[in-house]
């Protein structure tokens, strides 16, 4: 529903965005990580039409973002970053002016706006100027207004950004129960979003596509994907720790904090692969004093960082 | 059409939802009589028509006219919400139409409220009211003209203040098109027909032909051309910040 080809972004000197090429389609939702100023803003302001590129194309729904902005801007839902609103309008009054645009008139305008409304549960603010209201509920009238017409392509650019847990929670809710029949992109650099929402996450640094696969296969990066992290008795930790570093499949072991007289030792495999069993087993056999034993999915802050800051 | 519609009615109800429409129609007729009654000494000259109320009209739309349009477009760049307007399914004309339509029927109603002038001439006297409706019909053409012009200006800044000071430097030019003070500046190295055309310009040999009570159709079509080219340029300058 959503494709970019070679989509390529240059401000004077600078170039944003650098030739992303890019497909998501119906039921997906494309997690789009990076950095401040990685270009993901810039990216999804060319696919919702505000910007134009320097080079490359953006399709959304088959349709030539440049050449019929009208009929792809009628098939998304844009919530800018900021989530930005006419602040001296009521949300009721917003939401009739957005609603009144999208081409609603009369019963169906009334219910497309009391549907919206539901869904971001604003209904007790909707007569209050919108610049009087909170941050989590100024992100929900833009949510609503992003969703008012059912669209098929979603394109929300940070749209938890500054919300306290609970809202955050609310509005991936809603992300995901309206995922099924939509192609939905959010920007976030918040990787708990990632593994919450997300089907596919794609990473972006300084401009080029570093990563596009599964939330798993990113985490499947991380440098302790599948490592067991073990807590036992500080004594014997010296002893555990080089009797672990004997195992064949372990890469090796590396020494954690040390509390309360316990230690925290992480077990690295080589190349990734699952150790639990090995592990848990070769502790048992050599009747090590072990308190804890985990196994670490890997830290997807880790692979951020190595895939946005490397080269 | 409706697009350009539901904006207009967005913006103009934006103007009333703040104090901005209530404190410019305010200033704009306690000025109005201030010049019509002191300064261009309305009940002195003894005369009945409105010609010292129109008069003062140029002036006034130079610093006032500057600030309703000053807002049109800087305001959105500003809050970033020209993203979202911009991203919704409308024409970039569409927009720029429904933006200078809703101020120029504030400036219309703001115009409008100045009747009880007109009842009280013709309370006093019997003033020729076909040249006061031309008057009124002249001083809303030209207000469209600075309006355009700021609107122009204002969707090259995000700053309003640079936007109004610049909005009011161009009209003041315009104003000033046909007089010494402007046309000493190009006399020297333009040809002569380049002056003449830049003398045509001024607002106010338009505006006066108009308020004599003959509405010629090449003052109108001055005016009218003038809006045309204004706002043609500000959608051009809107889409190039797209592709900036």
């Amino acid at each position: 529903m959503i494709s970019l080809i070679g989509l390529t972004k240059k401000f004077g000197p600078l170039t944003a965005v650098d030739g992303i090429t890019l497909e998501v389609g119906r039921g997906e939702v494309l997690g789009f990580l990076g950095p401040n100023g990685a270009g993901k803003s810039t990216t999804m302001k060319m696919v919702t039409g505000f910007l134009l590129p320097t080079s490359g194309k953006a399709y959304v729904c088959g349709f030539d973002v440049e050449e019929r902005p009208l009929e792809t801007k009628k098939r998304i839902g844009y919530l800018p970053e900021g989530a930005p609103l006419y602040g001296d309008m009521t949300g009721e009054a917003f939401l009739n002016f957005i609603a009144e645009i999208r081409g609603f008139r009369g019963k169906e305008k009334a219910k497309r706006v009391a549907r919206a409304v539901d869904l971001v549960e604003i209904a007790d603010v909707l007569m209050q100027p919108i610049e009087t209201l909170s941050k989590g509920y100024k992100r929900r009238v833009g949510l609503a207004q992003a969703i008012l017409h059912d669209p098929e392509v979603l394109i929300l650019d940070e749209p938890t950004d500054g919300l306290d847990p609970n809202q955050k929670h609310h509005v991936r809710r809603l992300i995901s129960g309206m995922a099924k029949d939509k192609a939905i992109v959010i920007s976030t650099h918040i990787l708990e979003e990632v593994d919450a929402v997300c089907t596919r996450a794609a990473v972006i640094a300084k401009g080029k596509l570093v990563f596009d696969g599964t939330p798993q296969a990113l985490e499947a990066r991380s440098r302790t994907h599948n490592a067991v992290a073990i807590r036992l008795k500080l004594a014997r930790a010296e002893e555990v720790r080089q009797g672990l570093s004997g195992v064949a499949s372990v890469a090796r072991v590396e020494a954690g904090t040390e509390l309360d007289g316990l230690a925290n030792l992480l077990v690295i495999p080589k190349n990734g692969q699952s150790i639990v069993a090995e592990i848990s087993e070769f502790v048992r056999a050599r009747g090590y004093p072990v308190e804890e034993l985990q196994v670490s999915r890997g830290r997807l802050d880790d692979v951020f960082r190595d895939l946005t800051l490397r080269g | 059409m409706t697009n350009t519609l539901v904006i207009f009615r967005r913006e103009l109800a934006a103007y009333f939802s703040t104090p901005l429409a209530y404190i410019f129609i305010v200033i704009f007729l306690a000025l109005a009589g201030t010049f019509t009654f002191y300064i261009g000494g309305f009940f002195d000259r003894g005369a009945a028509d409105l010609n010292a109320f129109f008069y003062y009209h140029p002036w006034l739309y130079l610093f006032l006219i500057p600030a309703v349009a000053m807002r049109l477009w800087a305001e959105e760049r500003k809050t970033g919400t020209i993203e979202l307007l911009l991203t919704l399914p409308v024409s970039t004309l569409q927009v720029v139409l429904g933006k200078f339509l809703a101020a120029w029927c504030f400036v219309g109603i703001a115009l409008l409220l100045t009747f009880p002038i007109w009842i009280t001439v013709n309370y006093l006297g019997n003033p020729d009211n076909g040249v006061i409706v031309a008057s009124y019909v002249g001083s809303f053409l030209m207000s469209g003209a600075f309006l355009a012009i700021g609107a122009c200006i204002s969707a090259l800044t995000k700053n309003q203040v640079i936007a109004f000071i610049l909005a009011a430097v161009v009209c003041f030019l315009f104003l000033m098109s046909g007089l010494d003070l402007v046309l000493n500046f190009f006399q020297g190295w333009l040809p002569r027909f380049l002056v003449d055309a830049v003398a045509g310009m001024s607002f106010l040999t338009h505006f006066s032909a108009i308020t004599k009570g003959v509405i010629d159709l090449r003052d109108i079509i001055f005016f009218g051309s003038l809006i045309g080219i204004c706002l043609y340029v500000n959608v051009v300058v809107v889409d190039i910040e797209k592709a900036a």
